[in-house]
Parts: C-alpha cells; sequence; structure tokens
C-alpha cells in the first residue's frame, strides 16, 4: 500500500464486464450471520434500519398520543392520573421529535445518498454505524426509563425551573437529560459524515448545480445539526450538573437564569425544526417531478431556498420566548425575522405547483402524498406566519393553534412526504412494489384522518384552550371540538396501519420492480432493486441533473453525456472516488474500511456510561468511559490496508 | 384556469372566509377563553391584527389549495403505470414565471404584515394614559397570588384568583415568578406575560366595559397547570372603589359557634392560609380575608359555594390531583365549623 494506490489511473471498464460483479461482492460483502449484522458498514443496510427504528418510535409514540386523545375526548375524564397524563404527552413529544422525525431522515438519506450521488458508501462508513447503533441504544435508554416510570414529565423542551430537582425529585429529567446528551453524539456525527460525503462523494461531474435537492436538504439540515445540537447538549449537561452536583446555572436563589435554558434550548429548537422537514422537502422536490414527468421547476432557486431557510433559521429562536418579557425592541427583530422567513419557503411551494401544471401527472399513491403535502404544508407554513406576528402570537402562544402548528409542520411535512417516499423507494429497497389500491386507502385514511384530527386544533386554540392541560372543564367551548379530533387521530392511525399492512404483504408478495419502475431519472435508479452491497460496478461519470433522462428532455447550458454503463473499475479493495468539492473532479481513490465490530462495541460502552452516570453506578460508568477509550484507541489503530501505516522510507 | 374559473376561485375563497368569520364569532363567545373577541384599548388592535393574519392565512391556503387542485386536474391525468413503463416527458420552460409571481405577491404581503405587526406592537406596548393602579401578580404552583400594590403601606392587601379593576382605565401589573414559570393570561384584554422567578416582568390591560373576564396559566407548570385559572372582574369606578376599600378592611370578627370554627381554622389551616386580623397568617396558600366575595374557589376550579367549600377542604386531592393542599384530619363537626366560619369571610 502506497501514496500511488491513491493516485493510481484507475481501470476503465464496462459495468457488464466478465467477472467484475463477483469479484466487487466478494470484497464488499458483508458476512452472513450475526456477526456480520453487528459489525456491517453497508450504508443501507444502516439506512433501513434506521427507518425501521424509527418507524417503531413512531408507533410508540402514535400509541402514547392515542391513550392521552382519549383522555381529552370529552372534559372532565379521568382515565389517567395527571402524572400519567405528563410524562405521556412528554415522552411522546421526545419520540416524535428527537426519536422519529430527525432519524427517519437520516435513514433515508443513509440509504439513497450514495445511490443518488454515485458513491460505493458513505464517506465514513464506520461512523455511519456509529450513529445508527448509538440512536437505538439512545432510544432504549429513554424508553426504559419511560419503562420504569420514570418518564420525562415537563414537556419536550423541559423548561427550568420545573426541571430542577427542587420541583421535580424523581430521577426522570436526568435520564431525559442523558439519553438527550447521547443522542446528540448521534446527530453530531451522523451530520459530519452526511457534510463530508457530500463534498467529497458525488460522482465525477455531479456539480453543485446537478445535485439533487435531496442532498441539498440533508446537507443544510446537517450542517445546522453541527452548530446547534451542542447548544442543546450543553443545556442538558448544565441542568443535569444542577440537579446531581449542586451547581447553579439555572438555580434562581443562586443566581442562576431560567432564561438561560430557553435561550440554549431554542438556539438548537428551531434550527432542529428545520432540520427534520428540509430534507422531507427535498424527497419531495425529487420525487414529485419524477411523477409528473418532467424535471423540477426552479431547481436553482429551491436549492438556494433550502440553504436561506436554514440559514435564516438561526435568527428566529426568540419567537418561542415572545412572552418571557424580553423587551419588545429586541423582539421585534424575530418577529420580522419570523414572518420574513417564509419566503424562501414559497419559492418551493411555486416551485411545486409549476412542475404539476407543468407536467402531466401520474396518480400514483407517492404523487397523492406528495401533492399534498403541499396543501399541508401551506396550512403549517402559514399557521407559522401567525405565530411570528408578535402581538398575535401573545395570544397564540401555548393554546391548541400552537400544537395545530407544530403538527401540520411535523405531520404534513415530516410524515407526509415520509410515507410518500416509501411509496417511491420501496421498489428500490425491495425490488418489490407496495400494492396500489391499498396504498390510495392508505393514502385518504391517513389525508382525512390527520385533517379530521388536527384542523379542529386550530379552532380550539383559537377558542382559547391552552396546550398541555390534562383535563378541562366543560362549558369552555372545546368539547366537540376534542372530540373530532381524538376521533380524527384515530382514523388517523388507521392510515399508519394500512401502510404497514401493505409493506408487510408488499414485501413478500409485491410485483417485480426491476431497476427502474417509475422510469426516474436520479442514478439511484440506474442499478438493481434491490442494489448490490458495492453499489456501481463502475463510478457513473454525471453529465446533467437527470443522468437517465437525458436525450428526452432539453438539455441545460453546459449538460454533456452521463455514462452509467462504464466507468471506473475501482477493485483493489473497498475503494470510491473522491472528488472536488464544486466541480466534483476525480482527484483520489478513498479507501473504504472493512466490517468492524468498534462501532457497536462504542455503542455499548457510551451507553454503560450514561446509564451509570444516571443511575449513579459510579463504577459501571467507569467501567464504560475506560471501554470506550479502549475502544476508540482500537478504531484508530493505523490499517495497513487503508494505508494508514507508515511509508516505506525509500518511496 | 379560465377566466370564469378564476372568479369562481375568488368567490368561494370570500364564502369561505366569510363562513369562517361567522362561524368563529360564533364559537368564540361561547367559549370564555376565545381570543377572538377583545374588549379594551389593548385588545382591539391585537384582534384586529389577529383577525388580519387569520384571514391572510385562509385566503392563502384557499389559493394554494385552488392552485395545486387546479394544476392536478387541468387535463387528464394519467393512471398508475405497470413497472419501467417510459412514459412521454415534457421539458416545457416558463414555470419560472409562477415562482416570480407567487414570492412576489408572497413578499409584498408579508412585508406588509410585517408593518402592521410594528405599528400594533408599538399601540400596546405601553398604555397612552396613566396607569390607575398597579397590581403584582404571583404565579404559584397552582393558583394566583394576587396584592394590590400602594405608596402606602396600610393600603396594600393580597387577594387570591380573583382581580378586580376599574373599567375604562390601564391597570399595570408587575408579574413574578413564585416557584416555577407560569404564564399569566387573560385573553379577553391582554395576551400572555410569563411569571419568571428571577426576574420581573411587567404588562398592563384596560376594559372597555364591565364583566367577568376568564384567565388561565397557559406555561406548563405541573400536574395541576390544567386547574390554574383566574378570573378579572371589570367594575365602573365608584363598585371598583366600593370593592377596594372593603377589602383593604379585615373581616369582621365572629363569636359563638363561628368562633370555635374559627380556633380550628387556626389549628388546621392557619399555618398555610391567612385571614387579616387573625393568628392566621400562613404565606403559603391564599390569602382568605375576603373568601366569600370571590366567585371561585380553588384557582377558579370551582364555583364558591357551601358544597364546593366542604368538598374542597374535606378532599383537595380529589378536586386537584397533586395540590399542594393537603388533606387535613378533621372530624365532620370540625370540617362543618371551618366551613361556617370562612362563610363569614365576607
Amino acid at each position: 500500500m502506497t501514496i500511488a494506490e491513491y493516485e493510481r489511473a484507475p481501470a476503465v471498464a464496462s459495468a457488464d464486464q466478465q467477472g467484475l460483479a463477483p469479484r466487487l461482492l466478494r470484497i464488499w460483502k458483508t458476512e452472513p450471520g450475526i456477526a456480520g449484522w453487528l459489525s456491517t458498514t453497508d450504508h443501507k443496510e444502516i439506512g433501513l434500519r434506521y427507518i425501521v427504528t424509527a418507524f417503531a418510535f413512531l408507533i410508540a409514540g402514535g400509541v402514547e398520543a392515542l391513550i392521552f386523545r382519549l383522555q381529552l375526548a370529552g372534559p372532565n375524564l379521568h382515565l389517567l392520573t395527571p402524572e400519567q397524563y405528563d410524562q405521556l404527552f412528554t415522552t411522546h413529544g421526545m419520540t416524535m421529535i428527537f426519536l422519529y422525525a430527525g432519524p427517519v431522515l437520516s435513514g433515508f438519506s443513509n440509504y439513497l445518498w450514495p445511490l443518488i450521488l454515485g458513491a460505493r458508501d458513505m464517506a465514513l462508513p464506520r461512523l455511519n454505524a456509529l450513529s445508527y447503533w448509538i440512536y437505538l441504544c439512545s432510544g432504549i435508554f429513554l424508553y426504559a426509563a419511560f419503562a420504569c416510570g420514570f418518564g420525562p414529565n415537563d414537556g419536550w423542551f423541559n423548561y427550568v425551573p420545573y426541571a430542577a430537582r427542587a420541583y421535580n425529585g424523581g430521577p426522570n429529567i436526568d435520564f431525559y437529560a442523558l439519553g438527550i446528551i447521547l443522542l446528540g453524539i448521534s446527530t453530531t456525527v451522523g451530520s459530519i459524515n452526511f457534510v463530508v460525503t457530500f463534498l467529497r462523494l458525488r460522482a465525477p461531474g455531479m456539480s453543485i448545480n446537478r445535485i439533487p435537492i435531496l442532498a441539498w436538504g440533508t446537507v443544510t439540515a446537517s450542517a445546522a445539526n453541527i452548530f446547534a445540537i451542542p447548544a442543546v447538549s450543553l443545556a442538558f449537561f448544565l441542568l443535569w450538573m444542577d440537579r446531581n452536583f449542586g451547581t447553579h446555572f439555572f438555580d434562581v436563589p443562586a443566581g442562576g437564569q431560567p432564561l438561560l435554558w430557553q435561550h440554549l434550548f431554542w438556539m438548537f429548537g428551531h434550527p432542529w425544526v428545520y432540520a427534520i422537514v428540509l430534507p422531507a422537502m427535498g424527497m419531495v422536490s425529487d420525487g414529485l417531478p419524477v411523477f409528473c414527468r418532467r424535471p423540477l421547476v426552479g431547481y436553482t432557486a429551491v436549492a438556494l431556498g433550502t440553504v436561506a431557510t436554514m440559514v435564516l433559521g438561526f435568527g428566529v429562536w426568540v419567537h418561542h420566548m415572545f412572552a418571557t418579557g424580553l423587551p419588545n425592541v429586541s423582539l421585534s427583530f424575530f418577529s420580522a425575522a419570523s414572518i420574513i422567513i417564509a419566503v424562501p419557503s414559497a419559492v418551493a411551494v411555486f416551485a411545486w405547483i409549476a412542475t404539476i401544471w407543468n407536467g402531466r401527472p401520474v396518480f400514483t399513491t407517492a404523487f397523492l402524498f406528495f401533492a399534498s403535502f403541499i396543501v399541508l404544508f401551506t396550512i403549517g407554513g402559514v399557521s407559522g406566519f401567525m405565530t411570528g406576528s408578535l402581538p398575535v402570537d401573545w395570544q397564540l402562544t401555548d393554546t391548541y393553534f400552537v400544537v395545530a402548528h407544530i403538527h401540520y409542520v411535523l405531520i404534513g411535512i415530516n410524515v407526509f412526504p415520509v410515507v410518500g417516499a416509501i411509496y417511491f423507494w420501496f421498489p428500490k429497497f425491495t425490488g418489490r412494489m407496495l400494492d396500489e389500491r391499498l396504498g390510495h386507502w392508505n393514502f385518504w385514511t391517513m389525508f382525512i384522518g390527520f385533517n379530521l384530527g388536527f384542523f379542529p386544533m386550530h379552532i380550539s386554540g383559537l377558542l382559547g384552550m391552552p396546550r398541555r392541560v390534562y383535563t378541562y372543564a366543560d362549558g369552555m367551548g372545546w368539547d366537540w371540538l376534542n372530540l373530532i379530533t381524538t376521533f380524527g387521530s384515530f382514523v388517523f392511525a388507521v392510515g399508519i396501519l394500512l401502510l404497514i399492512v401493505n409493506v408487510v404483504a408488499s414485501m413478500r408478495r409485491g410485483a417485480p420492480a426491476g431497476p427502474n419502475p417509475w422510469d426516474a431519472p436520479t442514478l439511484e435508479w440506474s442499478v438493481s432493486s434491490p442494489p448490490p452491497p458495492y453499489n456501481f460496478a463502475v463510478i457513473p461519470t454525471v453529465g446533467s441533473r437527470h443522468p437517465l433522462w437525458e436525450g428526452r428532455v432539453p438539455p441545460q447550458e453546459g449538460d454533456s453525456k452521463s455514462y452509467v454503463e462504464g466507468g471506473m473499475v475501482l477493485d483493489h479493495g473497498r475503494e470510491t472516488v473522491g472528488t472536488s468539492p464544486l466541480d466534483a473532479e476525480p482527484g483520489i481513490i478513498l479507501k473504504m474500511p472493512q466490517d468492524s465490530f468498534a462501532p457497536v462495541l462504542l455503542s455499548l460502552a457510551l451507553t454503560a456510561f450514561f446509564a451509570g452516570l444516571g443511575l449513579h453506578i459510579w463504577w459501571l460508568a467507569i467501567a464504560g468511559l475506560v471501554g470506550a477509550g479502549l475502544d476508540i484507541f482500537g478504531w484508530l489503530w493505523p490499517e495497513r490496508s487503508l494505508g494508514e501505516t507508515a511509508e516505506p522510507a525509500n518511496v | 384556469m379560465s377566466w370564469s374559473g378564476r372568479k369562481y376561485a375568488v368567490s368561494d375563497t370570500v364564502f369561505f372566509a366569510g363562513a369562517m368569520l361567522g362561524l368563529c364569532c360564533g364559537a368564540a363567545q361561547a367559549a370564555p377563553l376565545n381570543y377572538l373577541l377583545g374588549h379594551g384599548d389593548k385588545a382591539y388592535p391585537v384582534v384586529a391584527l389577529t383577525w388580519g393574519v387569520l384571514l391572510i392565512a385562509v385566503a392563502v391556503i384557499a389559493i394554494i389549495s385552488l392552485l395545486v387542485a387546479g394544476a392536478i386536474w387541468r387535463r387528464p391525468g394519467i393512471g398508475m403505470q405497470a413497472p419501467g413503463t417510459r412514459l412521454e416527458l415534457s421539458g416545457a420552460e416558463g414555470g419560472a414565471l409562477w415562482i416570480w409571481i407567487g414570492v412576489g405577491v408572497s413578499s409584498l404581503v408579508l412585508l406588509a404584515s410585517v408593518v402592521w405587526t410594528m405599528r400594533v406592537l408599538a399601540d400596546v406596548t405601553s398604555p397612552s394614559k396613566r396607569a390607575a393602579l398597579t397590581i403584582e401578580v404571583t404565579g404559584r404552583q397552582w393558583w394566583w397570588q394576587v396584592r394590590y400594590l400602594s405608596d402606602d403601606p396600610a393600603r396594600i392587601f393580597a387577594t387570591a384568583n380573583e382581580i378586580h379593576i376599574p373599567t375604562g382605565v390601564p391597570v399595570k401589573f408587575k408579574l413574578i415568578g413564585g416557584d416555577v414559570i407560569h404564564s399569566f393570561w387573560v385573553p379577553a384584554l391582554s395576551g400572555k406575560t410569563d411569571t419568571i422567578p428571577g426576574q420581573t416582568n411587567e404588562t398592563w390591560m384596560e376594559a372597555a366595559k364591565p364583566g367577568t373576564y376568564h384567565g388561565q396559566c397557559t406555561e406548563y407548570c405541573g400536574v395541576e397547570h390544567a386547574h390554574m385559572g383566574l378570573l378579572v372582574v371589570a367594575q365602573p369606578s365608584a363598585q371598583f372603589r366600593a370593592w377596594y376599600e372593603h377589602q383593604l378592611q379585615s373581616p369582621d370578627p365572629v363569636g359563638g359557634q363561628q368562633a370555635a370554627g374559627q380556633v380550628d381554622f387556626n389549628v388546621h389551616c392557619g399555618s398555610c392560609h391567612a385571614v387579616r386580623g387573625t393568628d392566621a397568617a400562613g404565606v403559603l396558600g391564599p390569602d382568605l380575608s375576603h373568601l366569600m366575595t370571590r366567585k371561585t374557589i380553588a384557582a377558579a376550579t370551582l364555583a364558591n359555594t357551601p358544597e364546593n367549600l366542604t368538598r374542597w377542604i374535606s378532599d383537595p386531592q380529589g378536586v386537584k390531583p397533586g395540590a399542594l393542599m393537603q388533606r387535613p384530619e378533621l372530624s365532620d363537626s370540625e370540617l362543618a365549623g371551618i366551613r361556617t366560619y370562612l362563610q363569614t369571610l365576607k
């Protein structure tokens, strides 16, 4: 292994060259059995695990919601005690925000990125595995506490002083704090991986103006996470110190500041909202045009709008704090920014409408989800616009209007695109089509159930119903609205159930999909379904935004021909090509690591560390920390096959 | 879409907005915590702005929905095809105009909304007239402590969960966080301001006409967050004065059977509750000096009736599970005595 190995002129061949596929399979295949399952670094395997795990949490969070919707179905009901209600609504929020909405998009991006970018894996495959295992461990960690009756009970944004030990004496908040810090490690390493992959692993020729919008959405969200996650991890760490070691960061009698928590939390929280919708918007921007039989209108504007939303998204966090008594002059800036941030979203909305208008829709289930999303996105957007107006928000905030808003954002802009994306990419994942007849039932049940359940929340909010109340008196004007909401939420749940039925049934019995069932334009559809472990037998070369539609749609200025049938072979071990950040000029052959147990072991060690801290079992914490140190030591030990050992002096 | 189609879209939108308006007004009158109808100098500009942005929102939803529907159904669509079918593609240019016009119009509406927002903000930040009085409100788990402030210490008094104000003049509030964060909200008169430990927030309100206005804590504050209401009673100036002077007095001394009840009250309740002029001087719970002048008990959870008083005293955890008021060890006769005594606190 020498430097020359990275800079050698790679062999070029046709993708169906005799013997190439079996050779690559031998190089890239994960060992069968439990050992392979624990050590794999295949981004497709990791991506699917992310999606399945996130859906498991979606179901858990959904069941929690159904239980407390029964409690709220009528006034003065006593199905749940206040403490049970508080743990349920908090765990519901924590689950949906932290354990479903972000990770499910990481799952799609993990699976799809190397395929749409034309690479053989993510830039840092072991980090990718680590990111998944820590996510799984933190989810189990948080749910173990919940199962033992120590779920968080202070709302997902966990305001102090109610979260301080003086008012919340149990271990509930400690587990919440530690679980979220642990999850933050997962999100951070995952985000770094996306950014590096975006900058360096795009196929030769996939210049910055040819990247699918999904990748723009995810990289924007990831870059934001790298800046946003430290704020929330710090906040939870300081709180944990206050609660366990008597520090005074938030301790009012000793001069601590409750608003410090709110600033730190929302500096994370608001960018996070965009991080869990921008990749989903990207899915629609890439998926919708396929079913309109034309390229996306306004590609450049949509890509720039994605980035602009995120940049502005860092300047609006105080709109969650309009009622905290900050001076009106400073609040007014945040109010104006919160209204103006709708402009880049308007770009996307009109681009999608224009795409449908100027195309010819194909009424697939995926199309129904993507097209209806535009309306749900608009509803969630305009209710956000209303809350951006400071004097109006003094009324709206902390009422059910905000609950309606957040659900139109999270379900409308995350769940609907995600389910559409399942219908769109399931054939790629499994090689089989989802059933379309059941799909239409699935869509209409979800769409009607969702609007029936969540639209009335706007009205109960305008009629003054405060959020986070475990019950309400009669005579407040909210009875019927709540009954409808509860009914609608159960209809929506039936819709999700139909999706699961469809997925399970179609995995076995679905019609065979072939490589490109939708006649879609991007690189993932050029390989078999499901794709082989090495993704591409030869590295594709990209000459336009839609390599598989070339010759069928008018070319853009500067377009050239894409090659997917022939290209660089790269079969000296696990290899892919590294390209330059802007123009994607190939520059180096990247050596990819073998499967490894280091990520799963590191996750277990870190979980033991955090469990030790939470349970005050100090030997366990120390053992976890030592284990993690040893694991990282082994992980970073130079490997000859990766060229990490010293070069011979004579080279 | 043809021109006539466009006209229908507009009239549909107007009709829809009108229907919404009627529905909301009707529903709002039956909902005491609604904020679509306001009553005072601080509320009026905010209510107008709320309706304004609400109608903009409804119009945007209607327009976008119609555009999406129009885009989908303006020509026959195509059904699901067999996997791998290569349908014809279109590369028609010209979509960019949608973005220019759509974003242009949106930006103008958004900018106008910002300007309107700032104007309303300037109007409601502070009252245009001098405030008639300053009331200090402390949010506590799960009730509101209310003190009427005065430069003369003898004219300061405390009450709880029911705030009386004179009509037609601004009233200033100092908001204090007693334990955790709460949010002080009387929707018909003013938006929310949090009560946060370690800082004093201020707000003001003005009631244009007499009435009883409902309020509620709106920052999640623990298990009984749901039962942390309050009432604001706006009265013409003379009536308010009379109420105010009465509240300043200590309640009349009691005798006979009621005196026994007072002794039991002082023993069992006096370490948390205060009744001015007696040995009961607790500060943890609401001041009960003129309890019977209040319309509700337990932070606007129950109407102030003799039955409810008995229920609340004998089983606070049944009414508000988790409330900090514990169930006292009382015999039936002690309970009746305490209630009888409380009923003298007029």
